[in-house]
């Protein structure tokens, strides 16, 4: 029997493969964000494409509804170079996941370099994976990970504040059905920063202080003192009852605004995932505050950590040896 | 059955006589006449076996009834291409199983005479190893009205079950109980609180991990909680199957305590593997109940040898690979083992938590005293349904070996002891490892 490292680390890296954060070392990850570094200069430049990925294909599967993730996969391909194709499967078409496994293998017969997918089941990226012979990556898979939004939430904190190492980090909101909480949590804790969960009971997973983390149900305890503050998205499904009672009970505790911010560092930053509900996670004075709120430069480093993700993963550069 | 058959004698010798339900464990000989055991012991052909006796001979290696597997799904009809009555008899011969007990399906609701007596129809047909159809508690497994209980008694019924359903309305289970005493029927629940059973796997950091919902173990202990408390109320015959938590293992012990009619089984994969085995969404690991914490495995490992558990079953739940190779979510729930119930119940005995009859009577006479069944007993004048093996052979578990038509077990390579040599229905011998082609 292999050991839990053995498996995530086999699953995540062993195929050249980008499946999720947790498995990753601070130094792949370091990599990652520097090359991503590079990628912001070549995308704020009048030429904006290069031909890294000349003559490569990259088909962006998504089993999900996605606007931003889909364009910015899209934008980073085709800045490389790459032939990009979208195949959007509205879930409801398709027959439960025997299709998943068929899809895959037709896919797979036109040799594609790259398939980035999102899937609505935890796991199902991975599965996907097993049964292709080029790269894939993973563009959220259910509640399980979503590791180019950690990666380019990393690359937005460590260009504003220098370093991950050491930061507070409070993750505030639906923790338990969140694919980016996961991620962050793993790649913050892999660099050292000190990640709080913030969120009614409701909406945390069991035991998810297992995954080296402080849990609080009220947001100024739980803000205090922090560098960097990242609310998620609340469906609006989990908002009828079952699992907060309402918007405005949800709004008022658990919301962001100006008079709980001031409970974290003054030069505290606020982030998102998107795309935000105003006024129920999100105050939307605060959202649109440039001084405060990191929100527009997270969808810009968005394409340049894929950028990065496209490039390491097709040059076989994630998995070298750290230079010593 | 022919009157050749009905007259043969066949002599057992050279046997460690193994009687689980007397506590016989000696060298000697068993002899059957036809279906029947008609003499045993020490003595028995000391002095050699009479001619125009068939003469079986066991080379000193243990010689039991055969195994009772108290849950089996059997498939059919509905699901033939998961497996069917004769593959499911052929792989439970291989097991060393002589009887099975048959579970309702969605596809065969064993909620009416017919059905109950289809089942046993085809098993007798199937001439292999002898089937006892449980009946529904509810119609349709829809847990709103009763079925007949005594109807399908008196037609084969051993007990009642929704099987993989929980009877979850605390009403109808009160009179399910109540109305069973009537014909000193048995109730077997799937103990799972249904609201709080929506998830996938075991609720805790994996899960969490995982990005997959959990159960949480209190789906379990809250069921069983309850319907003690209704057995306590109505004074019914209650079972509960496959426990795996430690909070309902404590509930049934202090049950037990108080004189309560309350039995439970296991199954082996709820002593043997823990929720590591669903990590890299493994889906043949994905079983209901789910396969718990380390502390949980290790309560019900305590549980079986102070004997608070009753018995150990398969939970024999066929699935084809298009059911398995899916997103863990979607992946149906179940595990087969008829061919991995016998050693891996010997893990009790192989680490020294039970006797090795005490291990047998898991398998044999428990279930057969709890379902009221002929079997698991060497008694003369019992069915010489037997089983022939050596407790101490090791072996990796390898499914593509099974005989089930389904393969789906998280056992692959898993190192194990104890190997069927032969086993024997009515006298008759349905597997026998020489001949066996696998």
């Amino acid at each position: 029997m292999t050991t839990y490292a053995e498996t995530i680390a086999a699953g995540l890296n062993g195929h050249g493969h980008l499946l999720g954060i947790e498995g990753l070392r601070a130094d792949q990850i370091s990599y990652l964000l520097n090359l991503a570094d590079g990628y912001v200069d070549q995308n704020r430049a009048v030429k904006k494409t290069t031909d890294l990925l000349s003559g490569r294909t990259v088909i962006n599967l998504f089993f999900e509804n996605s606007t931003r993730t889909l364009t910015s996969f899209e934008l980073a391909a085709k800045r490389l170079g790459a032939d990009v194709i979208n195949m959007l499967v509205a879930s409801s078409s398709i027959k439960k996941g025997e299709t998943l496994i068929d899809t895959a293998m037709t896919l797979n017969a036109m040799h594609p370099d790259v398939m980035v997918v999102r899937h609505s089941d935890s796991g199902a990226v991975k599965l996907l994976s097993e049964k292709v012979n080029g790269s894939v990556i993973n563009a959220g898979d259910g509640s399980h990970e979503h590791p180019t939004q950690a990666l380019l939430d990393a690359l937005t904190i460590r260009r504003r504040k220098g370093d991950l190492y050491g930061l507070r980090v409070a993750i505030c909101g639906d923790i338990a059905h969140s694919r980016v909480a996961r991620s962050n949590i793993h790649l913050l804790n892999t660099m050292g920063a000190e990640v709080r969960l913030i969120a009614p009971p409701t909406l945390l997973p069991a035991a998810v202080e297992r995954m080296g983390v402080e849990t609080f149900h009220n947001m100024k305890e739980g803000l205090e003192g922090c560098d960097i503050v990242m609310m998620l998205r609340l469906q609006l499904e989990r908002m009828q009852g079952s699992f907060v009672p309402s918007i405005r009970e949800y709004f008022r505790y658990f919301g962001l605004d100006q008079e709980k911010l001031a409970m974290a560092k003054p030069d505290a930053l606020v982030m998102h995932p998107g795309p935000m509900n105003r006024g129920v996670e999100i105050d939307s004075e605060l959202a649109d505050d440039l001084d405060r709120s990191l929100i527009r430069t997270q969808v810009e480093m968005g394409v340049a950590v894929r950028m990065a993700c496209l490039h390491a993963l097709t040059q076989g550069t994630l998995n070298e040896e750290p230079a010593a | 059955m022919s009157k050749q058959d009905r007259d043969t004698k066949r002599a057992f010798i050279n046997a460690r006589l193994l009687d689980p339900s007397t506590g016989l464990d000696v060298k000697g000989a068993l002899l059957s006449e036809g279906e029947k055991i008609a003499d045993l012991g020490p003595q028995l052909f000391k002095g050699g076996v009479p001619s125009g006796i068939e003469v079986i001979d066991c080379h000193g290696q243990c010689l039991a009834p055969g195994l009772l597997d108290m849950r089996v799904h059997l498939r059919e009809p509905g699901e033939e291409h998961k497996e069917t009555i004769v593959t499911a008899g052929q792989a439970a011969a291989a097991g060393g199983i002589t009887s099975i007990a048959a579970l309702p399906d969605s596809s065969s609701v064993l909620d009416d005479v017919a059905a109950v007596e289809y089942v046993a129809r085809r098993a007798r047909e199937a001439k292999m190893v002898k089937v006892y159809p449980y009946g529904a508690i509810t119609r349709n497994l829809e847990g709103k009205e009763l079925t007949e209980f005594g109807l399908l008694t008196e037609f084969g019924a051993v007990a009642f079950t929704d099987s993989t359903k929980a009877l979850a309305n605390a009403q109808t289970m009160r009179r399910a109980l109540s109305y069973a005493k009537t014909f000193n029927a048995l109730i077997v629940q799937h103990p799972e609180e249904p609201t709080l059973a929506g998830g996938v796997m075991n609720g805790g950091e994996i899960a969490t991990r995982m990005g997959l919902s959990g159960i949480p173990v209190h789906a379990e202990i809250i069921m069983v909680e309850r319907d003690i408390r209704l057995v306590e109320m109505t004074g019914g015959r209650y079972h509960a199957a496959h426990i795996s938590t430690a909070g309902a293992i404590d509930v049934i012990r202090q049950a037990k305590k108080r004189g309560l009619s309350v039995t439970c089984d296991t199954a082996p994969h709820y002593f043997c593997l823990n929720e590591n085995s669903v990590l890299d969404y493994r889906t043949f690991a994905k079983v209901s109940p789910p396969l718990r914490s380390e502390s949980d495995r290790e309560a019900v490992f305590a549980g079986l040898a102070d004997g608070t558990i009753d018995a150990i079953a398969s939970d024999h739940s066929p699935h084809d690979q298009d059911s398995k190779r899916l997103p863990f979510a979607q992946a149906e729930f179940g595990i087969v083992g008829l061919e991995t119930l016998f050693p891996l119940a010997l893990q009790l005995y192989h680490k020294k938590a039970l006797s090795l009859l005490e291990t047998l009577a898991l398998v044999t006479c428990k279930p057969a005293k709890i379902l009221g069944i002929a079997a698991g007993t060497l008694a003369v004048g019992s069915p010489a349904d037997l089983v022939i093996f050596n407790p101490d052979s090791p072996f990796f578990i390898d499914p593509e070996k099974f005989r089930s038509k389904s393969k789906n077990s998280p056992f692959t390579g898993f190192p194990a002891q104890g190997k069927v040599l032969r086993t024997v229905v009515d006298g008759r011998t349905i597997y026998d490892r020489a001949t066996d082609q696998n």
